[in-house]
């Protein structure tokens, strides 16, 4: 059995996660989430090395390497590379106020949690509640995608949803190593596409405002 | 045994290595006909599964029911790069690409080609899905390929959907390994398929009934079922035509063979959720939806995306009604819509060249001004809208009468979209094949061979089956169940 102060400490970071999911609701400048986003990978990488420690799996480690490397440091770097290059590190604007979109968060993780404890009885102590955290900041940064109409700030939502999916990974006790490799694979291939087409976008548009491409469409009635 | 193992390695490392070898020739005819030579391979390689094949491992597993997938995807990519090289000859001629690309292009198809197989080929979940991503991921840049405002539109949004469809399944995923933990106990088997159906009995139900919402949510994004299906039509529209064909004929099947997957591990516990009437929803609301919108469509290509998202609805109510005579319409009927749409983007890439434009109002009269391609239209229109004597007339026919028995107001409803399809289709067919050619009007110089080939196994198939394929499709019909 799993020590209970061991137990509280992964509740700890993965309830971190939540909250730093909650931050990048809000921003609403550029670099500052940028910054967040660090901060999220950094709390990510921290959770996975306790699972390691605690489940005696030494792989773990490995993905949270990588999400230390990769995520809190290369890619937030890049990032405000691109955004200073651009010259679109000032305000962003949220679709909807902060305060309804903070709303709908709020719900997002209630409901994230109403789902996943009932039905995870048998699942163990620890994947139970991890499960609830992930789920939950899955779907804040689903809600992040759908708030936000900057590129960046999308490519940014979806990789906290990346994040999150790494959270329940390693709270699936022993599940083999595949599934962590395709998570940071995946990140890296994500971020050679989104540069790719930032990098389009910006040729072709001068902006990386999303809502300006939609002028394009491709059906004029 | 050893010659299985090896004809399943040939089948994955020949794309690869294909994908390599493209990727460092510049010339672009030889670059064009060693896709074509490629995809052959990779075909014969695939037939001879029907000859031998290996014992399940870890990682990679050939049953009854991916054979026929593999043969299909292969055949259709195969021809696919046939066309390919044609049509591209002809992008190059006009400057829509420059070489660097062609050859971004060529190596890139190869991988798309190798992401389908090895996600047809799995035995473990997780392998899966990293292959559905990475067959996603490289439609995702084919489609932005002409970088167009379009076609980057078009190639974000399907980016966008595509990744948090595939993040959705992901959790589900995640979700089934849990379910299969406390009973196989940790490691490599709780993610192997084999080893998750014969033990789904006894797994936790009330966790695989979330995993298979997440599932059919995430993998449906790409299949395109009705609510999630926003990035299907402009990544159908705005890429280069073969990749319309292969996404439509094979990626689309891909991520329904992933839904089937999951379904039968649904099936073989008694206490779970029945997969059946969510699937007939999705794949109900799907065809409903698709046939009124294919009225209002202004550009060809758009218009047979459309009718994919229809016809993936009717192939996905079909699995969803579930019983042999159903299972077995459903895996005719997506066979068959394969061929028949990728012969139908075939000739609308062509007729895109030769009339300079893929606005139905600008194309009129083809089967004046280009006979051949005029008719072949036709034909195809007359298949996938379900008219006899195509095969596609025989499965929709089986599927709604099945459903008569079963549902008779499921039946009321799925007939009257498929006349309603049939409507939309014949009227537009009307336009662009009939009355007095106008705008402009170059020669073809289209390769008619894959189309003809398509049409003919399509109308073959409407005439008649040879018994060992329909006794083959009924045993995996009934194992389906």
């Amino acid at each position: 059995m799993i020590d209970p102060l061991a137990l509280d400490v992964a509740h700890l970071f993965a309830g971190s996660l939540v909250l730093v999911s909650f931050m990048l609701l809000y921003q609403d400048r550029m670099t500052g989430l940028i910054n967040i986003f660090a901060l999220h990978a950094l709390v990510v990488s921290l959770s996975v090395a306790w699972q390691a420690y605690i489940q005696h799996a030494p792989h773990l480690y490995i993905t949270a390497a990588i999400a230390l490397v990769i995520k809190a440091v290369v890619i937030p770097f890049a990032l405000h590379r691109i955004v200073v290059r651009l010259g679109i590190h000032r305000t962003i604007e949220p679709v909807v106020g902060v305060g309804l979109t903070m709303l709908a968060g709020i719900g997002l993780v209630a409901l994230a949690i109403m789902v996943m404890l009932p039905i995870t009885a048998q699942a163990g102590t620890l994947a139970r509640e991890d499960l609830a955290f992930s789920l939950s900041v899955i779907l804040l940064g689903l809600l992040m995608m759908i708030s936000r109409r900057n590129a960046v700030s999308q490519v940014i939502g979806f990789m906290s949803i990346e994040n999150g999916l790494i959270l329940a990974a390693t709270g699936a006790k022993g599940m083999p190593l595949v599934v962590e490799i395709s998570v940071a694979f995946s990140i890296l291939v994500a971020l050679i596409v989104i540069g790719i087409f930032l990098f389009r976008i910006r040729e072709r548009f001068e902006t990386v405002d999303i809502h300006l491409l939609h002028e394009h469409r491709g059906e004029q009635p | 045994m050893g010659n299985g193992v090896l004809v399943v390695a040939a089948i994955l490392v020949v794309p690869a290595l294909g994908a390599a070898l493209l990727a460092l020739i510049s010339d672009d005819r030889k670059g064009a006909w060693l896709n074509a030579f490629v995809s052959f391979l990779t075909f014969l390689c695939a037939l001879a599964l029907l000859l031998e094949r290996p014992e399940p491992g870890p990682f990679l597993i050939v049953d009854d029911l991916n054979v026929v997938f593999i043969i299909l995807s292969t055949l259709v990519g195969f021809t696919t790069s046939v066309f390919s090289s044609s049509y591209i000859a002809h992008e190059l001629e006009t400057g829509h690409l420059t070489h660097a690309y062609l050859r971004f292009y060529h190596a890139m198809y190869q991988v798309l080609m190798f992401g389908m197989n090895l996600a047809l080929l799995s035995n473990n979940v997780g392998l899966m899905w990293v292959a559905v991503e990475l067959a996603t991921l490289t439609t995702v840049l084919m489609v932005g390929i002409y970088r167009t405002p379009a076609a980057l539109e078009a190639a974000w949004k399907y980016f966008l959907l595509g990744s948090v469809g595939i993040a959705l399944a992901l959790f589900g995923t995640i979700l089934v390994y849990l379910a299969a933990r406390s009973v196989v106990g940790e490691g490599l088997d709780a993610m192997a398929w084999n080893v998750l159906v014969a033990n789904a009995h006894s797994f936790d139900p009330a966790l695989l009934n979330l995993a298979f919402v997440f599932l059919l949510l995430g993998y449906g994004t790409k299949v395109g079922l009705v609510p999630l299906h926003a990035w299907l039509p402009d990544a159908h529209a705005e890429g280069p035509t073969p990749i319309s064909a292969v996404l439509s004929g094979l990626l689309l099947n891909v991520a329904l063979f992933a839904v089937l997957r999951f379904k039968s591990i649904m099936s073989a516990n008694p206490a779970a959720l029945a997969p059946g009437p969510l699937m007939v929803t999705l794949g109900l609301a799907s065809v409903v939806f698709a046939s009124f919108m294919l009225y209002r469509r202004q550009d060809i290509k758009r218009l047979f995306a459309y009718s994919s998202i229809e016809h993936m609805g009717i192939v996905t109510f079909a699995f969803g009604m579930g019983g042999t005579l159903a299972n077995f319409a459903g895996l005719l009927h997506m066979a068959l819509h394969s061929l028949t749409k990728s012969a139908i983007f075939f000739c609308v890439g062509h007729i895109a060249q030769v009339k300079g434009t893929q606005r139905m109002a600008d194309i009129r009269g083809l089967t004046v001004s280009h006979p051949a391609l005029g008719w072949s239209l036709g034909l195809g229109v007359v298949a996938i809208a379900g008219l006899p004597p195509m095969g596609l007339f025989m499965t929709e026919f089986l599927i709604v009468t099945s459903t008569f028995a079963r549902a008779p107001a499921l039946a009321i409803i799925l007939g009257a979209s498929l006349v309603i399809a049939l409507g939309a289709l014949l009227l537009r067919l009307n336009g662009l094949a009939f009355g007095d050619p106008d705008g402009r009007s170059d020669p073809t110089k289209a390769s008619f061979l894959p189309l003809g080939l398509h049409l003919a196994l399509v109308l073959a198939a409407g005439i008649w089956l040879p018994p060992a394929l329909v006794a083959w499709f009924q045993y995996v019909a009934t194992l389906l169940n």
